[in-house]
């Protein structure tokens, strides 16, 4: 079993690294999918609903069809069957330019019969709704879990609380809009493809167009986000490769803003109804809730409760909600960020209604040991001290709040990485993998692990991932397990390639592989010393080339976070400002500080925004989204940025990944903060000015 | 509301000239309208980079007394706003943008005519982009994002500068930010033909012979990217905020830089390079 070592040694582990990827980014050179301009490419489109619900009765692709430029069109849709969302695909074109490809998709003609639509949650769950899918009253089968005597615990509890939180549709909002090149030759398929999962979605190409799996090539070089959104071709990318085969031309298809925040994923909506119940002195015994949620049309809405506290008595009802809107996809920690609000918001009223300290009162019910220490950390770095000890009683318009929430991820890897060293008689060293990049810097980790194991500079290093040709597959991007994966089998990889060249070294030289010690850049052997390069010239016609193994040793998962907030609201105009957060994440044993640091803050701001400003807003009687755009969907700006201080909590235990945990505990210090500066609850999610206002009003 | 040939169910029309570079809004209401607007439609209209946003639906008259079963029907659908759900969906049908606006008078127009594509002129345009100069065959409408990331020129050579992103497209993300006689531009809110006799600069202009310029070195730094698709138009917003002013306090950034979107949440390290960037370049 291999180990990572004392890694605060390593002059790389644990250290600052900058982006191997950093100089393509900033100068334009790093070519995302959106970027691949192949020769004879042509441009698709795709042809969308703007009805929410009806019965497509006719289609004619004829007039883009006889339209100069215009290449292919093909539908999505046959006539006779039911559209059931707006943005549902339609048909799709390729042209010459875009704005051919944009003219010929309104040139289309389709008819429908418009069917009633509900886009609204509470309105599908009532009687008079449509029904809308094969769920009755468009209500999923109730998922229940039970735990201990809820009834015993009642008798128990001294204090209890009763409240219905609330969270929105949070779309992904990707800059990069899901799409992909698609190229044939012969029938051989080669895809440029913004996804998360390179291997993925080979099979998937293959399985769609019933090809042999090595008949098809994904490439993602550059990504420009995904959060859980693109694991596969989707329709989209079924549209591009149909296109590029009918016109024997590469076709470039990326989805329309409009498309992307419509069709592309979000995270569903939570509605709970919850009652707890705690001792005086300040233990949880008893938690019951009842909650729902809707992802559109699929399923996937659900959240996490009881959660991060150890309750031992309750009882949890799950169930989806059907309306006619694009469906849910996973979003970075599904289904945590919904049930982290709700239970830090929680635990702040039990807190209060016992006459606790809310952070005491976590403690108490928290089993996690790592989270404590992040419970310290955290309230000395934000000044717990200074919060209100009178939730609302600072004097003022503005008043300023303090608030604490706490997360909890797996993230500990898996098997099924292949990855591969390569040393080259000219001092070259590859490494190799079908993992992908999606902006979470796996790239520059694989090679600061492959050169603290050689004795060189992670620029020292060629990478070489985002591709299915060199038939090393690995998994997904998702579940923030890409690190925990990838990183024992480039250990391992990079272990035997250094074994590799040892051995060929102490062979070459006559002496035991004991004397042949790589270090800092240069080869020593007995007494002589030999730069890398030297040493990797005796290789000669050789390379070494070596493949790495799965190591359960070298990675762990469960990544404990607790995140504080403070905040100025302005109980006039009801406007929270944030002023300061501080996330204290368990991130495992860190191979970049720099690279985690950055994953920290973009999960404090994912937080921000969904807890005060993302919203899905659906308009009930046209059954469209009213913000399908960047103007309208508000995502956190530069304006909108606090203060943060993100904490790489240094466990030093072993690998783990970090993407998700990140954003999960934001949103309910936030709403605790928000509580604590103006005394009056807001419980439902995004926390905006006309909610503050309401509340205090009804206060 | 039948026969009606302008928009009294609209409630409102926002309106974007994009041919300045910077957008107008132009607010018009119900009864200052002159626009022939059929649907509700959220698009581009191609002959004159028009965007429209209407807050309420017209009828599709049209098509209304083509049918008079389906006019019959909808009578009984009437809802309480007055407006006929079902035509409200029919009129939206045909996926077609249904208004023609001339940039600068708002003239009535018929709808179709933007439909097709069959009216359109085109130019050749000079345009000099990172000191060369080009020469493109484009249609008035075309943008000048599109010419930078898709364009070819005369000679049949791509430009290839796709840098710059599309993102929002509509000016609201900064992901296609360029320089233009040294301003920061939206280059996909500036048509092509507004572009010439101008100096543009993309990001893969701004380094001087390999050499990075101060701002890519200090993103690199503080590692001011993640997946790396908003930076090109940060790094480019972020020199022209240096050019204009050289000590730019934490809030100046965030104030000049709220023109600009990072999904994956870079800002606190962009505000960093920046900074680091302005101590550099004095």
């Amino acid at each position: 079993m291999a180990e990572w070592g004392e890694a605060r040694k390593s002059s790389l582990l644990g250290k600052y690294t900058q982006r191997l990827s950093g100089p393509q980014k900033v100068t334009g050179q790093a070519k995302y999918t959106f970027d691949i301009n192949r020769p004879g490419m042509l441009y698709g489109r795709i042809l969308r609903s703007h009805i929410p619900r009806g019965t497509l009765t006719a289609l004619d692709l004829s007039p883009a069809q006889q339209m100069p430029g215009v290449k292919a069109a093909i539908p999505l849709i046959e006539v006779g069957k039911e559209i059931r969302y707006e943005g549902q695909e339609i048909a799709a074109v390729a042209a010459d330019t875009k704005d051919i490809a944009a003219d010929a998709i309104r040139a289309i003609r389709f008819d429908y019969d418009p069917l009633d639509h509900v886009v609204d949650l509470g309105e599908s769950m009532s009687e008079s709704s449509p029904q809308i899918r094969d769920w009755e009253n468009n209500q999923s089968d109730r998922q229940i879990d039970e735990k201990g005597d809820l009834q015993a615990g009642w008798t128990t509890a001294d204090a209890v609380v009763e409240a219905t939180y609330s969270t929105e549709v949070q779309v992904h909002t990707c800059l990069e809009s899901h799409g992909h090149v698609a190229e044939w030759d012969g029938d051989q398929l080669t895809v440029w493809a913004s996804t998360q999962a390179v291997f993925g979605t080979r099979r998937d190409f293959a399985r769609h167009f019933e090809l042999p799996e090595d008949k098809v090539r994904v490439i993602t070089e550059h990504m420009g986000g995904g959060f859980g959104s693109k694991f596969g071709p989707g329709v989209e990318g079924q549209a591009a490769a149909k296109l590029a085969k009918e016109t024997g031309q590469p076709v470039k298809l990326m989805l329309t803003r409009k498309g992307e925040q419509n069709t592309a994923g979000n995270r569903p909506s939570m509605v709970q109804h919850v009652k707890a119940g705690a001792t005086k002195e300040g233990k949880l015994v008893a938690y019951e809730v009842s909650g729902y949620g809707t992802s559109g049309l699929g399923g996937g809405a659900g959240f996490t409760g009881p959660y991060v506290y150890q309750v031992p008595n309750y009882r949890t009802e799950k169930f989806n909600v059907a309306i006619n809107a694009g469906s849910g996809r996973a979003f970075r920690a599904p289904r945590h960020p919904q049930g982290a609000f709700a239970m830090d918001s929680l635990m702040d009223e039990l807190a209060e209604k016992i006459g606790m300290d809310s952070l005491e009162f976590r403690k108490l019910n928290d089993p996690n040991e790592i989270r404590h220490a992040e419970y310290d950390r955290g309230a000395e770095e934000i000044g717990w001290n200074r919060r209100q000890k009178v939730a609302g009683s600072a004097p003022g318009i503005q008043k300023r709040g303090i608030g604490v929430g706490s997360g909890q991820w797996g993230g500990g890897g898996g098997k099924g990485t292949k990855a591969r060293v390569n040393i080259n008689s000219d001092g070259t060293v590859e490494a190799v993998t079908g993992t992908q990049d999606l902006g979470t810097g796996i790239r520059t980790a694989i090679a600061i692990i492959v050169a603290d194991e050689l004795g060189l500079q992670p620029t020292d290093i060629t990478v070489k991932i985002g591709d299915t040709l060199p038939g090393l597959p690995s998994g997904g991007s998702g579940g923030s397990q890409t690190t925990p994966s990838v990183a024992p089998v480039v250990k391992t990889a990079a272990m035997a390639a250094k074994e590799s060249l040892i051995n060929h070294l102490a062979e070459k030289v006559n002496v035991v592989a004991d004397e042949v010690v790589i270090k800092e850049g240069s080869v020593t052997i007995g007494n002589n010393q030999l730069s890398w390069k030297e040493a990797a010239s005796t290789l000669g016609m050789e390379t070494i080339s070596e493949e790495g193994s799965w190591d359960e040793n070298l990675r762990e998962g469960g990544a404990a976070g607790a995140q504080f907030a403070e905040v100025e609201v302005d109980t006039e105009t009801g406007q929270v400002k944030l002023i300061k957060i501080v996330a204290v994440q368990d991130c495992g044993l860190i191979i970049n500080r720099l690279a985690t640091e950055s994953q920290i803050n973009g999960g404090v701001i994912g937080g921000i925004g969904y807890a005060l400003l993302e919203d899905r807003i659906m308009d009930g009687q046209t059954g469209r989204s009213l913000n399908s755009n960047l103007i309208d969907y508000k995502v956190a700006g530069a304006q909108e940025i606090p203060e943060i201080r993100a904490i790489a909590h240094d466990t030093d235990r072993k690998v783990t990944g970090i993407g998700e945990p990140v954003t999960i505990p934001t949103a309910g210090a936030i709403a605790n903060a928000v509580y604590n500066a103006i005394g009056v609850r807001v419980r439902s999610l995004p926390i905006t000015p006309d909610k503050v206002l309401t509340a205090l009003e009804e206060a | 509301m039948q026969g009606a040939s302008c928009v009294e169910p609209i409630d409102w029309v926002e309106v974007w000239l994009s041919n300045r570079g910077d957008p107008a809004h132009l607010h018009l209401s119900k009864d200052g309208c002159r626009i022939h607007i059929r649907y509700l439609v959220q698009e581009v209209c191609p002959t004159s980079r028009l965007v429209i946003q209407g807050g309420q639906m017209a009828e599709d008259t049209t098509r209304s007394t083509d049918q008079p079963e389906d006019r019959q029907k909808d009578l009984h659908q009437v809802n309480k706003t007055g407006l006929s759900r079902r035509n409200f969906l029919k009129g939206l049908g045909t996926g077609a943008v249904a208004a023609t606006v001339a940039p600068a008078t708002l003239a009535e127009a018929d709808s179709h005519s933007a439909t097709t594509g069959a009216e359109i002129t085109r130019a050749t345009v000079k345009l000099s982009i990172n000191q060369q100069v080009y020469q493109i065959e484009v249609e008035p409408r075309t943008t000048l994002l599109t010419v930078l990331r898709d364009g070819i020129d005369t000679g049949g050579q791509r430009i290839d500068l796709t840098g710059a992103k599309e993102v929002c497209d509509r000016g609201a993300c900064g992901g296609c930010t360029i320089l233009v006689d040294g301003r920061s531009v939206y280059s996909c809110m500036m048509l092509a033909i507004d572009a010439e006799g101008k100096e543009i600069t993309t990001v893969e202009g701004l380094a001087d012979d390999n050499e990075l310029h101060p701002v890519q070195e200090a993103f690199i730094e503080h590692d001011a990217l993640m997946c790396g698709f908003c930076t090109p138009g940060f790094v480019v917003a972020s020199k022209a905020i240096l050019d204009q002013n050289p000590n730019p306090t934490r809030e100046e950034i965030q104030a000049e830089l709220s023109g600009n979107i990072c999904r994956c949440g870079t800002y606190p390290f962009i505000f960093e390079a920046v900074a680091s960037a302005a101590k550099k370049m004095k």
